[in-house]
């Protein structure tokens, strides 16, 4: 272990790496601290799969032209305003240079996978995925000559007013003050750390899954909330979807989505229907999807189809239950049958005839239900039936360091931090202050990577 | 979605699972860990442009021995989706295409092995069984050549005229019926695989009449055997035991190919001096199949050498030790059979000529021997395999 280094980068994933990587560059000696073992190395940052890039022209990857404004609405639209507008358009305007940037750090893409339509403009896709991105930063590292440290957890930075002197870190239960010229905080959220989100969330959060990496434990975002910086968002803020139910609880990742709701009837525990299933097609709504079921008893959630619609949605990491009557289907997913069938029969009975159309919004409602579902209202009647447990996935946490241009945390008072810089998840609260928008959150890492690593090697 | 074409998916997809369901294998097979992690990859995805694998698999929705089979023998152990995989162990869903696939093809030689006892070849122990062989051979030649002319083996030929030792006709009369009873075995394996395949790997997502033409699926079966375009990834090469990538594989296994197909070639090209202009061997240094034999043998014994270097430093995890005896047996019997070809070509002046000439013939006919029942059959299935790609996936 260093007791010194010019810059030190806390955290392993996307943002970590390329503000490490930017930093050596412009000469610095660098020592990255990455809290997981390095077989699990890489944040969250190892379950994505692209980055949202701004473009004016067709790119290897990318198709057509996306401007930064057209990027900017897209942006408002998912945080309903809840961003710092400057911050959020130097993003955008930096994501038209970041591909080739990738590429000559290591980073390959393709074109965009099956079942992502209309991504192909806007996002381009890394070549099997981001864990393949976090090796070839890991690689390109390790030959430029970072430091990187395994297994070593951030506790705390002690500060000489705005100044950080050193970071407290410990590894393999021994702990170590290192000196730095400045540092880079780029150790994601919370939503790893049980303990506060239980304190956050209450109770219902033991029913939650979360999506990505347990080590996201959220040490220094607390510990400079502590040491008096400034914050945004608050603690009950996070991203949720609904996912397979039997996911593991922690880095359940990409495979454990379940795109089934649409075609579905989806109950609660006491098997009543709590929501419109067919309000619009599922990407738009698996974020609803999340909050819904996380407010049914034990956060949970039901959803039915019959044979008919098995092959309409992406395959499950999970086969599905699978029975040739209804009752059969609740008992082994543990629904009273009597009010299962009471419900799917309500169901049958208030559909309509008319046209089916997965591939577009068929306006085949139900009549007299509350709540109606107003599109692929089918009858549940053809066995074998079909059956998912659903269950809210937390993707990430929006609480926030509150960061300027150059990437300094900042402090109530509205004045920079001199020498500590944030990077990534952990201040993407500045730009993506709620809602989600496919891609962003690795576009933010990459562009603030860069800058916290710059502005740090020049400036510490 | 036009509603027939709908209908038309949801139907295959049915059939499929009750396939699936009545021919469930027991749990703990190497087909029940493909399913498993098919299963997962499915939802998954991300590996899509590494290779013809994955793009083959979303066609499917549920994965029934056969078509296990077809993509198992499509993938090229390249190891570009296990380094990506963020469900490989320490996760638990502990994903492991490579490992996996790389045991249920072997298995799958054996199944489609003829004729059909013969399967059991395939699991012994193939440096074993190499060498025992070669030996045997060996020795049979050594005797043939004793018992013509003692002396005479023992001597020096100043033109290294070998045909003095062992008559052209009876190496004719003992190695071409064995390789002509390697090709017919190794082609009725590769019917069996075929014709299996077909029957039930209809991909759900195929249209009817959607199947591309034979011709430009052919050549392009080709062209992707020809080019081991699947060991280049998106052009960087694969990963041969880390997470760089690396194109040692994909040049490592060119030069064993070429290097195959050039002593293929020198041979051809040496029976065709013979019976179509009587020009017999031995041939002059700069003679073509001298040339072809030549630079055949060093590209085949820097291939092989290479490979098993490269094998050598596997990760564990990636290892299979039941199958490491037939995959480095192959390896060291093409080595041998090269180098020692070499020797007996530089040495066929001198005394030792005779042994060489019978160590190298006994090398020669063990690998015609072994050939359908060893890991050369690999090219037969993969193959195959890619034509059936090329066939059922649109581009």
């Amino acid at each position: 272990m260093l007791d010194a280094a010019d810059v030190v980068v806390i955290g392993g994933g996307n943002a970590a790496l390329c503000a490490a990587l930017t930093a050596r560059a412009a000469g610095a000696s660098v020592l990255l601290l990455e809290h997981a073992p390095r077989n699990v190395r890489g944040g969250n940052s190892r379950h994505t799969r692209n980055l949202r890039l701004a473009h004016d022209a067709p790119t290897s990857v990318l198709t057509d032209s996306y401007s930064v404004d057209e990027y900017y609405d897209d942006l408002l639209k998912v945080t309903a305003g809840h961003t710092c507008p400057a911050l959020a358009r130097q993003v955008l305007a930096a994501s038209r240079t970041l591909q080739p940037w990738m590429e000559a750090h290591g980073v390959r893409f393709q074109p965009s996978l099956s079942g992502t339509l209309n991504l192909e403009r806007t996002n381009a896709f890394f070549l099997g995925g981001g864990k393949a991105l976090i090796n070839a930063y890991y690689a390109t590292a390790e030959d430029r000559g970072v430091h990187i440290e395994y297994e070593c957890e951030a506790l705390t930075l002690k500060l000489d007013g705005r100044h950080c002197t050193q970071v407290t870190v410990r590894q393999h239960e021994q702990t170590f003050d290192i000196a730095c010229r400045a540092v880079v905080a780029a150790s994601g959220g919370f939503q790893g750390n049980a303990t506060w989100m239980r304190e956050a969330w209450g109770e219902r959060v033991d029913n939650f899954l979360i999506r990505g990496t347990p080590f996201n434990k959220g040490r220094i975002l607390r510990d400079l909330r502590t040491q008096g910086c400034a914050m945004l968002g608050d603690d009950t803020q996070g991203h949720m979807v609904a996912i397979d139910g039997r996911a593991p609880k922690y880095d359940g990742g990409i495979a454990t989505r379940l795109d089934c709701v649409p075609f579905s009837v989806v109950l609660n525990q006491q098997g009543q229907r709590f929501y419109d299933e067919g309000e619009d097609f599922w990407p738009k709504r698996y974020a609803i999807w999340g909050r819904l079921v996380a407010q049914q008893p034990q956060q949970v959630g039901y959803a039915i189809i019959d044979a008919r619609s098995l092959a309409l949605f992406m395959p499950s990491v999970f086969p599905p239950y699978k029975a040739d009557t209804l009752a059969d289907l609740a008992q082994q997913m543990g629904l009273d049958p009597i009010a299962m069938q009471h419900s799917i029969r309500s169901f049958n009975a208030a559909c309509q005839p008319g046209a089916f159309d997965p591939d577009r919004l068929d306006g085949r409602a139900t009549q007299g239900l509350s709540p109606n579902k107003t599109n692929w209202a089918r009858p549940i009647s053809e066995p074998p039936f079909y059956g998912y447990i659903l269950r809210p996935g937390v993707t990430f946490t929006y609480l926030s360091l509150k960061v300027n241009e150059r990437a300094q945390v900042m402090w109530p008072d509205d004045h920079p931090s001199d020498n500590i810089y944030a990077a990534g998840e952990i201040m993407a609260g500045n730009i993506m202050g709620q809602g989600y928008l496919a891609g962003l959150g690795m576009t933010i890492g990459t562009v603030f990577g860069r800058i916290a690593g710059q502005e740090a090697a020049q400036h510490g | 979605m036009a509603e027939t074409t709908q209908h038309m998916r949801i139907q295959h997809t049915l059939q499929q699972v009750e396939a699936e369901n009545q021919s469930a294998p027991p749990a703990a097979t190497p087909q029940a860990e493909a399913q498993r992690i098919m299963q997962i990859c499915n939802a998954c995805r991300y590996c899509e442009g590494f290779c013809s694998v994955f793009p083959a698999m979303t066609q499917y929705r549920h994965f029934n021995a056969d078509t296990l089979d077809y993509l198992a023998n499509l993938c090229h152990n390249c190891r570009g989706c296990y380094y990506a995989c963020q469900y490989a162990e320490p996760h638990e869903f502990k994903v492991n295409v490579p490992q996996t696939f790389n045991e249920l093809r072997a298995q799958s030689w054996q199944d489609y092995a003829w004729p059909g006892f013969m399967a059991r070849a395939f699991a012994g122990n193939g440096v074993l069984l190499s060498l025992v062989c070669a030996l045997a051979m060996a020795i049979v030649f050594i005797g043939s050549a004793l018992l013509n002319d003692l002396p005479g083996f023992f001597s020096a030929y100043p033109d290294g005229n070998f045909h003095a030792i062992i008559p052209h006709g009876v190496m004719v009369a003992v190695a071409g019926p064995v390789f002509l009873f390697a090709l017919f075995a190794m082609g009725m394996g590769g019917w069996a695989f075929w014709a299996r395949g077909a029957a039930v790997s209809q991909p759900a997502t195929l249209r009817p009449g959607g199947k591309n033409s034979g011709l430009p699926a052919l050549l392009n079966a080709l062209k992707d055997t020809l080019t081991l375009k699947n060991l280049s990834g998106a052009g960087h090469g694969c990963n041969d035991h880390s997470e760089r990538f690396s194109m040692q594989r994909r040049y490592l296994h060119h030069a064993t190919f070429y290097g195959f197909m050039l002593c293929f070639a020198a041979t051809s090209t040496g029976t065709l001096y013979h019976y179509a202009f009587g020009w017999e061997a031995p041939h002059a240094y700069l003679s073509l199949p001298v040339i072809f034999g030549t630079v055949g043998g060093v590209l085949l014994c820097i291939g092989t050498a290479g490979l098993y270097r490269l094998k050598l430093k596997t990760e564990t995890s990636l290892r299979s030790p039941a199958l490491w005896g037939m995959e480095t047996g192959f390896i060291a019997l093409l080595f041998l059979t090269s180098l020692t070809g070499l020797l007996l070509l530089f040495l066929r002046e001198s005394a030792a000529m005779g042994t060489l000439l019978a160590v190298h013939l006994g090398f020669v006919l063990t690998l015609f021997l072994v050939l359908p029942y060893s890991k050369m059959v690999h090219g037969v299935y993969r193959f195959l395999a890619l034509l059936r790609f090329h066939r059922n996936t649109p581009r």
